[in-house]
């Protein structure tokens, strides 16, 4: 079993935000402050009446000290350990390095999403000669020329005679080839200054609009107002984007400012405070289908709500297509998350809500309740199938005595430490250690 | 009687220069430009070595191996295939369609002086 969680290190916090002396928690809680340094330094493992007298002793709820912010940062080096052949031993004590050294695992976490993020470069880079029809031909235009050249220049340099009517025609095609690979490769330079000065096409654009988003934030004031413009949005918001990350980013805002239309922002403010953050009130308010509902919630400030809500869109190839995180709800930056959740179940079924209290990691197992529906992209027409398209608004549910099944999900299988899953799609690096809590 | 090459390539200055090297070592080199009717010439002129561009007009340098590997009368016909990207994509692809020899551009003419030579006495 590995070692503790960040528990200690909250303890800590609370502790010196409290201008408590070590000695002096000690004493309230009944242990050596010995004892104690070793929990703040998440060297013991605490829980039960212990954390909760500590607790009491802060000042504060227990489950503040056994819950935190650091899934998202976890996450990440575990993705980073996976690229790596770490040693199990080394590999369990994820929590307890992060704990010990937050400035070093922040700085490693930083790192690896660098890394992620060349990489991607690289592969779009060699997928563009593959796929970029026009820097093929050019190139292929300049090879055939060099190629003519070399063999012409070689068989003049060769020793031995060569007649002069020969030599002449050598000369003369040379002569030519150069001028045309002094065109190709003249143009060539051209079209890949254009591409490059149109904005990172290295980038996915999927990433570019997230980079949007945690930029300007998810509500977009711009787009409240009667008049709003989404032109004017894009325009503002969309400096530098590659044209592909535009239109997507288009698309996006487009749907923003219908749903915003329909649920005005000073109604969805009542209808918050009345029923929090509830899809089901605010379609049943405004007369509106569900999915509309949870982007309208995904895109309202965040002092509307009583938490933070998350998204996810995905099409009907399960590939995301919008993605709004939580700090403790993460959501894969590459590829699909985990087959598990109700996002995905409801393309199977589609027009019904599927609802379902989720823990994403096994670890700091915060709760979130997952609201999903797969509903169609566009009306329907006489004859045609209609492709569908599955939201999943994700809300933090607190955690307290249920009678819910509560349904134990991943982030993605590499990092799940979910033993014997049915929905396993790649070998965990974690599943070796004991699961827990399952 | 000298032994005849067939060359299959649409780039003039590169079809004068490899003829010529190879005539000065003795070969009869005969050209065609088109990949349209490609497998046709091939037939009627029956070459000892066929040199093959993959980038033809008409017709790719692939499918013309295709169908050539795929008569009888002339399936054991040497062929060596030229190609500008000389990623092991092509070159796989070139072996599956039965190349026998393979060069990417630009190449060397003592490297195709060499390997003509060496398909010819097979």
């Amino acid at each position: 079993m590995p070692r503790d969680t960040l528990t200690g290190s909250r303890i800590r916090e609370r502790r010196v935000m409290a201008g408590l002396k070590q000695a002096e928690l000690a004493k309230r809680a009944d242990i050596s402050p010995s004892y104690l340094n070793l929990i703040e330094h998440n060297r013991r493992r605490i829980g039960g009446k212990l954390l909760v007298d500590i607790a009491h002793a802060l000042g504060v709820e227990p489950a503040s000290l056994t819950e935190g912010a650091e899934t998202a940062l976890l996450a990440t080096l575990r993705e980073a350990a996976s690229g790596s052949d770490m040693a199990e031993a080394e590999f369990v004590r994820i929590e307890e390095f992060a704990g010990r050294f937050p400035g070093w695992a922040a700085l490693l976490a930083d790192s690896q999403r660098k890394v992620e993020t060349l990489q991607r470069s690289v592969e779009a880079l060699t997928d563009r000669l593959t796929h970029d029809p026009h820097l093929a031909a050019s190139l292929h235009e300049m090879l055939s020329t060099v190629t003519a050249i070399r063999s012409a220049a070689s068989i003049l340099a060769e020793p031995g005679d060569i007649e002069p009517e020969w030599q002449r025609r050598f000369n003369r095609n040379i002569y030519e080839d150069s001028a045309r690979l002094a065109d190709t490769s003249r143009s060539l330079a051209q079209y890949l200054e254009e591409a490059d000065s149109e904005a990172s096409e290295t980038n996915a654009p999927q990433d570019e609009l997230d980079a949007v988003f945690q930029k300007y934030g998810f509500h977009l004031p711009a787009l409240e107002t009667p008049s709003a413009s989404v032109e004017a949005a894009v325009d503002d918001l969309g400096q530098g984007l590659s044209q592909a990350a535009r239109w997507l980013l288009v698309r996006v805002l487009r749907r923003y400012r219908s749903d915003a239309e329909r649920m005005p922002l000073a109604d969805c403010a009542d209808t918050t405070a009345l029923s929090g953050s509830d899809p089901f009130a605010f379609a049943a308010r405004f007369g509106c289908d569900l999915a509309s509902a949870m982007r309208r919630l995904a895109h309202l400030p965040d002092d509307l709500l009583p938490d933070p809500v998350g998204l996810a869109i995905c099409d009907g190839s399960g590939v995301t297509t919008f993605r709004k995180p939580l700090a403790e709800f993460p959501l894969p930056r590459l590829g699909a998350g985990c087959a598990l959740w109700p996002l995905y179940r409801a393309l199977a079924r589609p027009m019904m809500a599927h609802l379902e209290v989720m823990e994403q990691s096994a670890r700091a197992a915060a709760r979130h309740r997952g609201i999903a529906i797969a509903q169609p992209t566009a009306p329907a027409r006489p004859g045609q199938d209609v492709l569908f398209e599955s939201h999943m608004l994700i809300v933090p549910e607190p955690k307290r005595e249920t009678s819910e099944d509560i349904l134990q999900v991943g982030l993605t299988c590499r990092i799940c430490p979910h033993a014997d899953c049915a929905a396993r799609r790649e070998p965990s690096i974690m599943v070796a250690s004991a699961p827990r809590r399952l | 009687m000298s032994k005849q090459v067939l060359l299959i390539e649409d780039e003039p200055n590169i079809i004068e220069a490899i003829s010529f090297i190879l005539s000065r070592d003795g070969w009869t080199v005969k050209t065609h430009s088109n990949g349209a009717d490609a497998v046709d010439i091939v037939k009627q002129r029956k070459p000892d070595v066929v040199i093959l561009d993959v980038m033809l007009p008409g017709k790719s340098g692939y499918d013309i191996l295709r169908e050539l590997r795929s008569d009888p009368d002339i399936n054991g016909l040497p062929v060596l295939m030229l190609t500008a990207r000389g990623q092991t994509k092509d070159r796989e692809i070139a072996e599956r369609a039965g190349c026998d020899a393979f060069m990417t551009k630009p190449f060397s003419n003592a490297d195709v002086l060499e390997t003509v030579r060496a398909l010819a006495s097979k």
